[in-house]
């Protein structure tokens, strides 16, 4: 595992996580590499995911948690396939609503 | 590994050493604020607080000023009070001096701010020279105690300073310091895994009650926390929900156990990690920091913010590093991604709490060289009257 700090397109907080982080702009149709725990795992985008936002390394069934730092973050609002952009259009909250629809897409 | 510092005669360590000119109600400011200007050596505790509040908010600023005054960096204290107002200075003198430091005490309506002003700089001159005689002398690294903050979050927050500022957190409790942690508002979605955390069941159940009650409070003024939490701005940056964002935000308490849960104003005893109740805001959670007798604030950013504190040291932690450069005078540290890397963040940890210790030892930080930081606030639970 190297530790060059932002050489990586996305980052994964926890091994337990199915979703990771952008740490770049990343285009839609990219195939992106990540390392997990040492394993590299490569997922194809379906969306355009900003800077710090989020995808999904995995099918999500609608209603499961999404889980991020190893911890349930809210659950899938609908399915949501590998490669997919989560925000809150397809995440919703279990501790209230955010208050708002949309958001950045 | 150690650092220079200054004993006191209640056992604590101060890695400063300053007489604290507190203004003891809102309307005595002023003068607290023209003698620390004037005095070097001093430094002000201004605040809004000790008047024209109900009771139980009348005897937290009184707690709070008492704790505040026995803050480790405070050798001697000045208090500048008006006269008539709520705050208990019988309590205060006797609660500081107990502590050992000097206490000496002006009143505005005795003969007003001019003649105030005159005996308090003679005073404060008095006890900056006494103070000035204290010798550093070297101290173990069991005595930091350190407090921790996040603030102008941002996406690098969650994957780099904040788990930087964990790391640098977990060093301090493994060389047998203190480390204190609040900002109750971020707990919410995230207090099942502080209570995993907590010494014993006791413990736990006082962290799931701030929290509750917190939501209380912001019910019954009419508003829902999760309403507006997460902000606009956190779900632009990429932030989901407020479980997303608290979980980036107590990484910066590291993983190491909870040992009690304290209340806003009171002194934290004992070593190891612990919580102070408190809202998130930098004026009053760093006056709650500084009542709870942190020596140094680690504050973790991802926006930057210039915020310091009048004795308390801040040093600024950034995992952005378009912030670090755009902001020079504010940041003072600067680390590289390392979430989810468990090497990486260990030797950036280490980093931190280096920086922790050149500090401790007297490397002034950027807040203090600037002088930012002059006017905290104490937390009020009612309306002003």
């Amino acid at each position: 595992m190297k530790h060059m700090e932002t050489r990586e397109d996305a980052v994964v907080l926890h091994e337990k996580d199915n979703v990771a982080t952008a740490l770049a702009d990343l285009e839609s149709g990219k195939n992106v590499n990540i390392d997990i725990g040492g394993k590299t795992v490569t997922v194809t985008l379906s969306a355009k995911i900003p800077f710090g936002h989020k995808f999904s390394l995995v099918h999500i069934e609608n209603g499961a948690p999404v889980i991020k730092y190893g911890e349930a973050i809210g659950n899938a609002s609908e399915e949501i396939n590998a490669g997919d952009y989560v925000h809150v259009h397809n995440v919703a909250s279990m501790r209230g609503s955010t208050g708002r629809e949309g958001g950045a897409e | 590994m150690s650092f220079l510092g200054y004993a006191r005669a209640d056992g604590s360590v101060g890695v400063r050493n300053y007489v604290a000119v507190i203004s003891t109600v809102a309307c005595a400011n002023d003068v607290a604020f023209w003698i620390a200007q004037q005095i070097k050596g001093t430094a002000p505790f201004l605040h809004q607080g000790g008047c024209c509040q109900l009771m139980p908010d009348i005897e937290l600023v009184t707690k709070s000023l008492s704790s505040i005054g026995r803050n480790p960096n405070v050798a001697a204290v000045l208090l500048v009070s008006l006269g008539c107002e709520g705050t208990d200075i019988e309590r205060l003198e006797n609660e500081i001096s107990a502590t050992g430091r000097p206490v000496k005490k002006v009143a505005i309506q005795k003969a007003g701010a001019t003649v105030a002003l005159n005996e308090g700089l003679l005073m404060a001159q008095e006890l900056v020279s006494a103070a000035s005689q204290i010798k550093l002398q070297e101290f173990d690294d069991s005595n930091l105690v350190i407090g921790v903050k996040c603030g102008g979050s941002d996406t690098t927050s969650g994957l780099a300073s904040n788990p930087a500022v964990g790391a640098a957190c977990d060093i301090v409790v493994d060389k047998g310091g203190t480390c204190i942690f609040g900002e109750t508002t971020e707990f919410l979605g995230a207090e099942h895994i502080l209570t995993k955390r907590a010494v014993n069941k006791e413990v736990a159940d006082k962290i799931l009650k701030i929290v509750d009650d917190m939501e209380k409070r912001a019910r019954l003024s009419g508003g829902d926390m999760r309403g507006g939490n997460p902000t606009a701005g956190n779900i632009a940056g990429g932030l989901t929900s407020i479980e997303e964002k608290s979980l980036g935000a107590i990484v910066k308490s590291g993983t190491k156990p909870i040992q009690d849960v304290y209340n806003y104003g009171d002194k934290v005893k004992g070593k190891g990690l612990y919580i102070v109740d408190s809202p998130g805001r930098e004026p009053e959670f760093l006056s709650a920091l500084a009542a709870a007798g942190a020596q140094i604030c680690l504050f973790s950013t991802g926006l930057g913010v210039p915020q310091g504190f009048p004795y308390m040291p801040v040093i600024k932690v950034t995992g952005n590093a378009n912030t670090f450069e755009r902001l020079p005078d504010h940041i003072d540290v600067l680390v590289g991604m390392t979430a989810g890397k468990g090497s990486g963040l260990k030797e950036t940890g280490e980093k931190v709490f280096q920086e922790v210790l050149k500090v401790a030892s007297g490397k002034q930080t950027k807040a203090e060289i600037l002088n930012y930081g002059n006017f905290p606030g104490l937390y009020t639970l009612g309306p002003i009257v």
